[in-house]
């Protein structure tokens, strides 16, 4: 009888700090994981013999990892209250720049040495390229106090056309020595997978445990109270772009090393998909809200419809098209949802 | 006098405008041969007629990246439409079909964005892929040519105003010329004369404020998004007879140009500014930049750095010009003798 008893109240334990854990703003959290859950079980129930393999969940990794850190990158500047559009270009710029320092660097059959140095010399660059994209498009938005989205629409037209111009228009290549940052596996474990972890795990610590993580989630919440409680905003939003930009040319190199071929006109619809998958992990537009986890969860669910409209539409040739049609659904119908939660949470509190 | 013409955006983007003309008319005499001006305003008239559509958004205080994709869905599913019922009738019949469908199409933008209370630019990003998707998942995605469109429509695509002989062959002026004229008309005086465009720009000042002040801001939207729309469905058909094809694949990609127009000629999502005369000098400045910087020597490659870099320079005059008065009016409160 008392045995009974203690499962139930341990029962009641779990289902109460389960919903402070709601309470506490995790219910997105919760919400996504259900997604997940779900459409995970429905697509192995649909098609176990493709879906629930390996080599699978390998290519899925492969293909998610590049878009999870631009999406990562578009999150911290829409934090803030603004928004990168320049995150592709300025992926391309660096990707552009590292493929050009490798291919006149690296001649074909060089020693391992001069290898290690171009490799070292064009990630460094490409990083450099993403700071300085970073820190013009935050200075523009920060001291000239342009609006974000034309600042960020002027300057990703202007890294994408500094690639155009820098290269003709034609295609960069890679060298084979690169290719392990875009294909390589780690004990199984695909490399740019790995990337992506560390990003997170460095990017979360940011934003939640420094300094400049709080400043820019309250400049995010209510810009004019950040300035008089002390913070220099203008800091905080260069830093942000910067942060940004660096994402960028990480997402850069990784489609060097994977495709060993960079263009500037490569990833177009990326910037839609990052900010489909920022507002699916319920990063606010307008600021203020957001975080690492929630977006690593969008990326989960969004990789696996991706992949699940590729198995059930495998035999037309419209599965590309559907997809475009079906991103731009689900961004409209998730923004209407969170309007309708958003209320309803301001509700509980008033 | 000439201190009220400094404060005005419009004159430095004419200034920029004419000396940009000068100098590529003095290297090179062929720009301003009258086919190459007749075949800039034809450029010029398709991203105009996009460009009165976005003012009006950025006016408000919004930016529409989804009206390329209402012009593609509209002109493609009224072409797909006709060819299917081997149409024979006139050139309105098509106009009217893909303006309203692109009425409809910015009517479900508006709605979204009003009711809901959505940031425009991510509303809009979605609308884009969902109706091009939705055109080329449903309708169709394939290419339309010369000889498979309506008759109307290749006739409409021939017709001139002037026409002028020249070593390479006729050219003259089109009528879409006279179409973006009594739309930039009808646009000038909605914004200048009207409570409806003084309801456009309070919304862009200060939304709260507008609202206050007893504008009902739901409708303003659903006209703005609704008008853009019908502007977008127009404006794909005319592109559509321009080139004498329907390909699915065109228009989508060039927003990007008409809005670097529209800011470059002084219109802005911050502060509910922009006329009809900035945008049309902005959207003939664009059309320079990326059609005849060729004949001045520079490289198209570099095409692309020149209308970024004219978007940025569109969004940072004003900010220039705010400096400038904040400065003359902390001197002028210096000037002020403390009397106590």
């Amino acid at each position: 009888m008392s045995h009974i008893e203690n499962t139930e109240t341990h029962n009641q334990s779990l289902i109460s700090r389960l919903q402070s854990f709601i309470k506490n703003g995790n219910g997105n959290i919760v919400r996504l994981l259900t997604a997940v859950i779900v459409i995970f079980t429905l697509l192995s129930m649909a098609r176990p013999e493709t879906f629930l393999t390996i080599r699978n969940m390998q290519s899925m990794a492969f293909q998610a990892s590049e878009i999870g850190i631009l999406t990562i990158a578009i999150m911290v500047t829409m934090l803030s209250g603004g928004i990168d559009l320049a995150i592709v270009s300025t992926a391309s710029l660096s990707g552009i720049i590292a493929g050009m320092i490798l291919t006149s660097m690296v001649p074909p059959e060089s020693s391992t040495g001069t290898v290690a140095l171009g490799l070292v010399l064009a990630i460094l660059a490409a990083l450099i390229i993403g700071v300085v994209c970073g820190a013009f498009s935050g200075y523009l938005v920060a001291v000239w106090e342009m609006p974000a989205i034309l600042a960020t629409l002027g300057t990703s037209l202007l890294y994408k056309g500094l690639g155009t111009a820098i290269t003709g228009g034609v295609t960069v290549f890679g060298i084979t020595e690169s290719q392990f940052i875009g294909n390589g596996e780690v004990l199984g474990i695909p490399f740019p997978l790995i990337l992506l972890l560390i990003v997170s795990i460095i990017t979360g610590i940011i934003l939640s445990r420094t300094r400049f993580g709080i400043n820019l989630y309250m400049l995010g919440t209510n810009p004019t109270a950040a300035r008089f409680s002390g913070i220099d905003n203008r800091r905080v939003l260069i830093y942000s772009y910067i942060i940004s930009g660096v994402l960028s040319a990480i997402a850069g190199i990784i489609i060097l090393g994977r495709t060993n071929a960079m263009n500037v006109d490569f990833g177009a619809s990326y910037v839609l998909l990052a900010i489909l998958i920022a507002v699916l992990g319920d990063v606010d537009p307008y600021g203020g809200s957001g975080n690492v986890i929630g977006v690593l969860l969008a990326l989960v669910a969004m990789q696996f419809l991706s992949t699940g409209f590729n198995m059930l539409l495998y035999k037309s040739s419209g599965a590309n098209f559907f997809k475009e049609f079906a991103w731009g659904a689900l961004l409209i119908i998730v923004l209407i949802v969170n309007h309708f939660s958003d209320k309803r949470s301001t509700m509980r509190i008033s | 006098m000439f201190r009220q013409l400094f404060r005005k955006h419009e004159f430095f983007i004419g200034l920029i405008l004419i000396v940009i003309s000068l100098t590529i008319g003095l290297i090179n005499p062929r720009f301003f041969s009258l086919a190459n001006v007749f075949s800039l305003l034809r450029s010029a008239t398709i991203m105009g007629i996009f460009s009165m559509g976005v003012l009006i958004v950025l006016i408000s205080g919004g930016i529409d990246v989804s009206f390329t994709g209402i012009a593609i869905f509209s002109m493609y599913t009224t072409v797909s439409l006709l060819v299917a019922r081997d149409f024979q009738g006139s050139i309105l019949l098509p106009f009217i079909i893909s303006g309203l469908l692109g009425l409809i199409l910015g009517l479900i933008n508006g709605v979204i964005i009003g009711v809901f209370k959505l940031p425009t630019l991510i509303v809009t990003l979605g609308t884009l892929s969902l109706y091009r998707g939705a055109m080329l998942f449903f309708v169709g995605s394939n290419y339309y040519n010369q000889a498979e469109l309506p008759v109307a429509i290749k006739e409409f695509a021939r017709a001139s105003v002037f026409t002028v002989e020249t070593s390479s062959g006729k050219t003259g002026l089109h009528p879409t010329f006279f179409i973006l004229a009594f739309l930039g008309f009808i646009v000038w005086y909605v914004l200048k004369y009207t409570m409806l465009g003084r309801s456009f720009y309070a919304m862009g000042g200060d939304r709260e404020s507008a609202e206050r002040a007893g504008f009902n801001i739901l409708r303003t939207q659903l006209i703005i998004y609704g008008f853009a729309g019908l502007l977008s469905g127009i404006g794909g058909m005319i592109v559509g007879a321009l080139f004498r094809q329907a390909n699915p694949f065109s228009i989508v990609g060039t927003e990007l140009d008409i809005i670097a127009a529209t800011v470059l000629g002084g219109a802005s999502i911050a502060g509910g500014r922009g006329s009809v005369i900035g945008t049309l000098l902005g959207v003939v400045l664009i059309t320079i930049a990326k059609n005849s910087l060729v004949l001045l020597g520079i490289p198209s490659e570099w095409q692309r750095v020149i209308v970024g870099f004219f978007i940025l320079l569109g969004t940072a005059i004003p900010m220039v010009q705010s400096l400038v008065v904040q400065r003359r009016l902390a001197m002028q409160r210096d000037e002020i003798p403390v009397t106590s």
